[in-house]
This record gives C-alpha cells, structure tokens and sequence, in this order.
C-alpha cells in the first residue's frame, strides 16, 4: 500500500518537473531562423566557390601565371590573359570557372602564387540550366565593384 | 422579461453557439500550434495574416473546398452521419453554459446532468465513425475511444456528484452564483470539504480523457492507427470531427472553471462577466495544450490502470469524506 502512494507522489512529481521543463523552453527565445527573411552570416572559413580577390580600385592580383588552371584536378578552371600594349606584365581577360564540376578542393587557391583567388560566400545557388553555373569570375568580380 | 418570444432568444443564442463553436475551434488551433511551437523553441504559425492568426481561416477554407468522397465499402449512412453527431453535441452543450447572470441560453435546473447527457453522444460519434469506415484502424481506435470513455466517466460523474451535493444544486447559474469571491471559489478545501482540490484535479485530467487529448490521445495515435477513427474523412468531415474536438475541450474547460473556479464571477467580485469565464476557461485550454506538448502518449493498459486504479478510488473517497464533512459540519 506504501509503494502505491509510493509511485503516485513519485509519478506526480516527475509530471510536475516535466511541464516545468517545457514552460522554461517555452518562455526562452526561439532558436529557429526565418531563413527566407533571414540568413545565416558564413562563417569565415567557409568555402564556397572561388572568387577572384579585388582591391579597392577594382584591379585583380592575377598575374596569367595559369597555376591554378594547372593544378585544378577537375578541369573546371581556364583563363585567358594577354600583355596589353606598352604594358609589361600580362593582365586577365577572361576567367571562367565551370561550377558544376568543381569540387571545391581548394588546390587553385593554395597554389595561387599572388592570392588573387578566394573562397565566396555564396550558398544561395539554385538554378533551372547548367549554363548557369559557368560564372565568368572577371566580370562577377567587377558586378560586385559597382 | 425579455421582449422577444422564447423560441427566438434560444434560435439566436444556438446561432451564437454555433458561430462561437467555430471560431474558438479557429482560435484554438491557432493557439495549439503556437504553443507547440514555442515550448520546441520555434515560431509556428506567422504568414497568414500578422502571427499567423488567418492560418486556421486559411486551413477551413482549404477543407471546404475539398471534395467529399465516401469510400466505396463504408457503411453510407453512418459514416456520414459521424462528424455531424460529434459537431451536433458540442454545439448542444453550449445552450447550459453559462456565460454571464443573464448570457445562458436556457437556464435549466438539471443544466449539469445535460451537459454530461449530450457529451456522452460524443463517444458514440466516435465508435460509428470507426465502424462505419469499415477500416481496421478505425475500428480498433474505437473501441479504445469507448472502452476510455467509459473508463473516466466513472471517476468524472463521481466527482460532479460531489460538486451538486456542496453546491446543493445542478443549476449552473446557481453553482456559480455561490462562488462570488476568490475565497468562495470551490477549488479551495475550506469551501466544504477538505478534499476539494483533489477533486478538481481528478475532474481536469478527467476531462482531458474524455475529450481525447494528449497524453490520452488512444484514439487518435496516429504512430499506430495512422489517424484512428478519422482515418478514412479526409475535407470537411474531417473538419467537423476537428471543430467538434475543440468544441469539447472547450465545454470540458468551461466546466471546470465553472464547477471550481467560479465561472463568469471575477476573484475579487468587481464586473462579474464572460470576459472572466473566457478567461479563466482559455487559461485552462492553455494548459491542457501545454500538457500535450510535454507527455508523451499513454499506453491503453497505463490509462485504464490510471482512470481504475487511482482516479476513482480517489474520487470516492473524496465523495465519502466530503459527504462526512457536510453531515458533521
């Protein structure tokens, strides 16, 4: 008879703790993120697809070495470059990477001799056509100049 | 008194009910789910409408348009019939209750023994629903839905007897009418019987059962029985067994405000009125919900040892020592 009330105050007392619990989570700050509304800022080591690094005039560091064409192990990065006139050094003019066969390993930014390259931010990357996803990196990096 | 004829009074009170049966049905689903969703730390509801208060507007419109399909070897008539009875009842017990001195559709003198009558039908919705779905699901969901309900009717009605034989009566004006301060409320154990507390804990968690609610929700376990007796109602059918669900916690509610914690009277005895039974009834709404966010659901051996075992030894004994306690005080 001792081990009936036993388990009512014992039963009683854990469903009182339980509606304690969830009235603590209730009046708590929701922890969800309206994501369409909101969005979550990356964390700097986040690797996206690369970008090309630009400076506050909007010149890029590449210097047409072609390291990073080189090393890609997926194929997905060609450059073109050529010396313009009474110039010395060769300047880009044209980066094209094909994100959908890059597998963002990183080799072209380590191998990157002038860190001109970078890892984005980017992660809202939906699309209806895979042309879509061939970006021009030279004329992405001069959009987000202007 | 009143210059209309009786017969249009009541008409208008039934439409009154009928139009408060669905809107607190639309409230409280909004509620629900916004409860639920803070006590799992999110926001619920919040694109239709600001918060989210046209989501349940937009959830009726969606089940009324949809069509209306029997399914071909259910019973025609009964599986019909149902939703309407479930809908029929809840709507019913609204003409006893009370909502202010004068806001009571009929003021009957066996109101309380109405309210229990008509409730009672509920349970038989239920169990000619699932038969008539002709699906084993549903079956089997029913006869756990009847076998509950007569389960916690037992401790339920004992309780109530206790509460007539303090209040002197089953008026449920005169019930709340003798409850006019805080202190006069029949919650507390000073007000007749010592035990009184203990009866309105059995008659709360009795009256989650009844209305099958979480954690005694048997009937519906949709990790078992996909969605029990409404299994097979999809549009308004299912609609009407959801509007007629909310309508009972509703009257469950209301009737425990108005049974132990003074109805339409306010604590301190200022501008008695249906704003303080609205209050005191969505209070106890809300912690029915609260209490479904947070137990997982019973087994149908561990709500049947609870409601033989524990609510009605208790409910006796509360009817035993009460009835000393009037006789010797």
């Amino acid at each position: 008879m001792s081990g009936y009330f036993k388990e009512l105050y014992d039963g009683g007392k854990s469903l009182v703790v339980g509606l304690g619990i969830t009235f603590k989570y209730m009046i708590q700050p929701v922890v969800t993120l309206q994501y369409p509304h909101q969005t979550v800022a990356m964390p700097p080591r986040f690797r996206g697809h690369i970008d090309l690094v630009v400076d506050e005039e909007g010149n890029n560091k590449c210097i047409v070495c072609g390291m990073c064409q080189r090393n890609c192990p997926s194929n997905c990065i060609s450059l073109t470059g050529e010396k313009p006139e009474g110039g010395k050094k060769k300047e880009l003019t044209g980066y094209r990477l094909d994100f959908t066969t890059c597998s963002l390993c990183g080799i072209c930014v380590e191998s990157c001799p002038t860190d001109a390259l970078l890892f984005s931010k980017a992660y809202n990357l939906a699309g209806y056509s895979k042309e879509e996803f061939i970006f021009d990196l030279l004329k992405r990096s001069k959009e987000r100049q202007k | 008194m009143s210059p209309l004829p009786e017969i249009v009074r009541v008409l208008a009170f039934v439409l009154g009910a009928m139009a408060f049966v669905g809107l607190n049905a639309a409230f409280l689903v909004w509620l629900e789910r916004k409860v639920a969703g803070h006590i799992q730390r999110r926001i619920g509801p919040k694109e239709a409408g600001p918060f989210g208060v046209l989501q349940s507007f937009a959830d009726g419109i969606k089940l009324m348009v949809k069509q209306l399909v029997v399914p071909a070897k259910a019973d025609p008539l009964l599986y019909r019939l149902a939703p309407a009875l479930t809908m029929i009842t809840a709507i019913m017990v609204f003409v006893v209750i009370p909502f202010g001195p004068s806001i009571v559709a009929v003021d009957l003198n066996i109101g309380l023994l109405l309210i229990f009558a008509i409730a009672s039908i509920n349970v038989l919705a239920l169990l000619i629903g699932g038969w008539g779905s002709n699906n084993k699901y549903s079956v089997i969901s029913a006869t756990r839905a009847v076998s509950q309900n007569v389960a916690y009717e037992v401790p339920m009605l004992i309780t109530v007897v206790t509460m007539v034989m303090i209040a002197g009566s089953m008026n449920l004006n005169t019930i709340v009418g003798n409850q006019g301060t805080i202190l006069q409320w029949y919650i507390f154990p000073w007000n007749g019987s010592i035990l009184l507390p203990v009866a309105f804990l059995i008659f709360f968690i009795c009256a989650m059962a009844e209305t099958n609610r979480a954690p005694f929700d048997l009937g519906e376990a949709e990790s078992e029985l996909v969605a029990g007796f409404h299994t097979e109602y999809g549009g308004m059918g299912f609609g009407l067994f959801f509007l007629g669900e909310y309508g009972h916690v509703f009257v469950g509610c209301a009737l425990a405000s108005i049974l132990f914690l003074g109805g339409w009277q306010c604590p301190l005895g200022w501008l008695p009125g249906p704003h303080w039974l609205l209050l005191k009834t969505y209070l106890l709404v809300f912690v029915v919900m609260w209490i479904r966010w947070t137990y997982p659901r019973t087994t149908i051996y561990g709500l049947l040892n609870l409601s033989w075992k524990v609510l009605v030894p208790f409910s006796l004994a509360v009817l035993l020592v009460t009835a000393a306690m009037l006789k010797v005080f």
